[in-house]
């Protein structure tokens, strides 16, 4: 059982406007890189069950030379609102470090 | 063939603390301008409906100070976006006071230009009404309700004004509400450079020395674009930039890494090459700017409904042990007080209990069996459409909270709290309303350009 945290050196989120939360996965080098990037795992529904994200506002950017893929998501609500929690949603990393990868 | 133009870019915002050393290493280095932005929307709305900085008013006069002094000794532009956090025109006449106080004491005598980017709200209904304005995801159209709830809107301005500007004769730019690539590539266009490049090196060094490899030395980036690519390097001698820490900053804060929309265009990073030039200096190619029609970026905050909070901790364990239960119901009985306290006239409330300790940062339900934390603080928030009825509603609460049983019949606990009176009016909650792009042909048509001529005043 591989999770994220196993295959990733870094791994970070953050708001990227007011509007949508952006990923970073940095993977600890490219064979990780290679098996994992595109996995269904990290797919929309991943976003869908953890944040509220809806499925067809989730994209997937493979960066190949940094052995990194971004995902990005619109948030359900705007930042700053009645319920806001994490205004940076730089805490938001956390819930995909478990992330289940095979 | 173009001589490389050579920009100090002294922070990632302006009051985070520039160096002056690393400014004056800048200066030494033959640089030719002086830019840095001064805010962004990243701590939230209040900033941009209120107008006022995030900043304490002292960081930004002593970093601004810094910056004009260089400025004027080596006769060279200071360029500053995003003045006051938000950009609204109220944040830009705080930094306007600011830079005349610094004027004054120091003795200089800069033209400065002063970039307004607010909106009214009449004529951006009228542009609405024409169809100028599209909505970005996820949000829909924009609705005049939408308008009128903000307090304040502004467009976030591209390189023209500032262009404009510096041509005009320009000493010191303080500017709205802009993109921090357009602050940073505004003089680099100015005098010729290829577009790529110019934006690419503007987005590497936004953030001062967040490019570099380490993220606590020093503050500023030299960044020097040339007619083929640019060149990055930070300014304190003890960082260094590496192919690495300049590449992934294009992934940092941006939804798409590889492309990035600005005003007239968009960058595209796709085919970029980063190398070490030594072990500080990394040279980037292949930076490509793909011209679009042109259309701002509108941002507009407003409040919402009012909030009053209150806090607790506890170290029970019989309450720590049961924490989701304790939750759950002590928020039912505080639902069920307003409802037959208050009743209608407490409108549509909200009540969140937020511990500490346990899930209050996500709000998510730890698994079963999740140990029991050793304390936990727990936040009452009260959420109301006035101060008033959120006060009244955490009042209501007041009892529920302190002493609220996890175990009915027994002595009645008190958890700790730290005030009193206990409940804090927290004030608006602001949000962002906007997320829509206004279509301009002219891309001057939505700034106002007002100049102060210090040498002239001197001369009169």
């Amino acid at each position: 059982m591989t999770t994220v945290k196993d295959v990733c050196r870094h791994v970070r989120s953050k708001n990227a406007g007011p509007y949508w939360v952006t990923f970073d996965l940095f993977f600890d080098g490219p064979e990780s890189f290679q098996k994992h990037h595109a996995n269904p795992a990290l797919g929309p529904q991943l976003f869908q069950r953890l944040f509220g994200a809806d499925p067809a506002l989730v994209r997937h950017y493979p960066v190949a030379d940094l052995n990194a893929v971004k995902i990005s998501y619109a948030r359900a609500s705007p930042q700053g609102g009645v319920v806001e929690r994490d205004m940076h949603c730089g805490q938001q990393f956390v819930r995909l470090l478990d992330v289940q990868l095979d | 063939m173009l001589d490389p133009i050579k920009i100090i870019v002294p922070c990632g915002s302006l009051g985070a603390g520039v160096y002056e050393e690393e400014v004056r290493r800048g200066l030494e280095m033959g640089a030719h301008a002086i830019a840095t932005d001064a805010g962004s929307t990243d701590s939230g709305a209040a900033y941009l409906a209120l107008g006022v900085s995030k900043n304490n008013r002292a960081s930004v006069k002593r970093d601004l100070a810094i910056l004009m002094k260089a400025g004027a000794e080596a006769g060279i532009p200071v360029i500053v976006g995003t003045s006051g956090q938000a950009g609204g025109d109220k944040n830009l006449d705080w930094t306007r006071d600011i830079a005349l106080e610094i004027a004054a004491e120091l003795g200089l005598k800069p033209r400065i230009a002063l970039l307004y980017s607010e909106q009214d709200k009449a004529s951006l209904k009228a542009r609405n009404a024409a169809g100028a304005v599209k909505p970005l995801a996820p949000l829909g159209p924009l609705d005049d309700a939408t308008i009128d709830a903000c307090d304040h809107i502004v467009a976030v301005l591209g390189a023209e004004p500032y262009v404009a500007a510096l041509e005009a004769g320009a000493d010191l730019i303080l500017g709205g509400r802009t993109t921090d690539t357009a602050v940073l590539s505004s003089f680099a266009l100015l005098k010729g450079a290829p577009w790529g490049p110019a934006w690419h090196a503007a987005k590497i060094a936004e953030c001062g020395s967040q490019c570099a490899v380490y993220r606590t030395k020093g503050a500023g980036v030299l960044i020097s674009i040339d007619a083929e690519g640019f060149e990055v390097e930070p300014l304190s001698l003890e960082n260094r930039c590496d192919p690495h820490s300049v590449s992934a900053h294009m992934l940092y804060e941006n939804a798409n890494p590889f492309l990035l929309t600005e005003p007239g265009g968009v960058l595209d990073v796709t085919a970029a090459r980063y190398a070490a030039l030594d072990a500080r200096r990394v040279r980037v190619t292949g930076s490509a700017w793909d011209e679009k029609p042109y259309t701002l970026k509108l941002e507009g905050a407003g409040a919402g409904g009012f909030q009053t909070i209150m806090l607790i901790g506890i170290q029970d364990p019989e309450v720590l042990s049961r924490l989701n239960e304790f939750h759950d119901k002590m928020l039912a009985a505080m639902n069920h007080r307003v409802h037959t306290t208050i009743g209608e006239a407490a409108g549509d409330f909200d009540i969140s209990l937020r511990i500490y300790g346990w899930n209050a940062v996500s709000g998510e339900r730890p698994p079963e069996g999740t140990p029991a934390p050793r304390e936990v603080g727990v936040m009452f928030v009260a959420t109301a459409a006035t101060q008033e009825m959120a006060t009244q509603i955490a009042k209501a609460c007041n009892a529920w909270f302190f002493h609220f049983p996890i175990v009915e019949d027994d002595e009645l606990p008190s958890y700790g709290f730290a005030f009193t009176p206990a409940d804090i009016e927290r004030g608006a909650v602001y949000e962002f309303k906007l997320n829509h792009v206004i279509e301009i042909d002219d891309p001057m048509a939505l700034v106002r350009t007002v100049w102060i001529d210090l040498k002239k005043k001197e001369a009169a």
